[in-house]
């Protein structure tokens, strides 16, 4: 699956996007976020506060509870702040 | 309708396409909102966005407006990019045969993005760059018109 990151969470993990394959025991988006925070330093500090990171699977809002079975794509973001 | 774009949007000309050859039409309100420099605080702004996302979600958010609400048009226009202190950065145009739908699906729908659309600020000044906070008040704005739906 793909992942993208936006604001300042892109900005701690170093990259816009990448393809990942986690293993089969990662089943949600929190799961994935435990997962992604032990590749490595900046993961751990970009997903430190999880609480506050938001998530869309497929371009909609998700909740951290929600399944990644069926995404295609994933994105980790901070709260929006347009208008 | 919705648009996402870099360049400037003209309000006038916006209300005057969205009404031109109609006269069904009683009430028509604008939002416009605009980078903000708080005592010299800001010398420039970035707004970065997750495209395809924002697009679905404005489109999302407005389908929303013209379920509960009876408009006759409805626009919304967000810029993203490069910014500086007093330009646009949001059009918000609603229509409709009385006022009350108007004003109260144009609220809803700046509520809605606030906390919705995935845009983010980020903001020049001369301490350096930061990127601007969620308001709690925002949350508490769009979570008025939603009791009993979650939002996440």
């Amino acid at each position: 699956m793909r992942l993208l990151y936006f604001a300042w969470v892109k900005e701690k993990v170093g990259v816009a996007a990448e393809e990942i394959d986690p293993p089969a025991g990662v089943a949600t988006i929190a799961e994935l976020i435990d997962w992604l925070k032990a590749r490595g330093p900046e993961f751990e500090n970009a997903f430190a506060r999880s609480e506050v990171i938001r998530a869309a699977i497929d371009k909609r809002h998700v909740r951290h509870d929600a399944s990644i079975a069926a995404a295609r794509e994933i994105a980790f973001f901070p709260p929006v702040t347009g208008g | 309708m919705i648009r996402v774009q870099q360049e400037d949007f003209d309000i006038g000309a916006e209300i005057a396409r969205l009404r031109a050859g109609r006269t069904d039409i009683g009430a028509i309100v604008s939002f416009t909102g605009s980078v903000r420099d708080q005592s010299g605080e800001v010398t420039d702004m970035t707004l970065e966005h997750y495209p395809g996302m924002t697009e679905a979600e404005l489109q999302r958010i407005e389908a929303e407006a013209q379920a509960r609400w009876p408009l006759q048009a409805s626009l919304i226009v967000h810029r993203f990019g490069a910014l500086m202190p007093g330009d646009n950065i949001v059009l918000v145009v609603t229509a409709s045969e009385h006022r009350d739908a108007a004003f109260d699906a144009a609220k809803f729908l700046m509520d809605y993005l606030k906390t919705g659309a995935p845009f983010w600020k980020r903001e020049t000044g001369p301490g350096g760059a930061r990127w601007v906070e969620a308001s709690a008040h925002d949350e508490a704005s769009a979570a008025r018109w939603t009791k009993t739906e979650a939002r996440c």
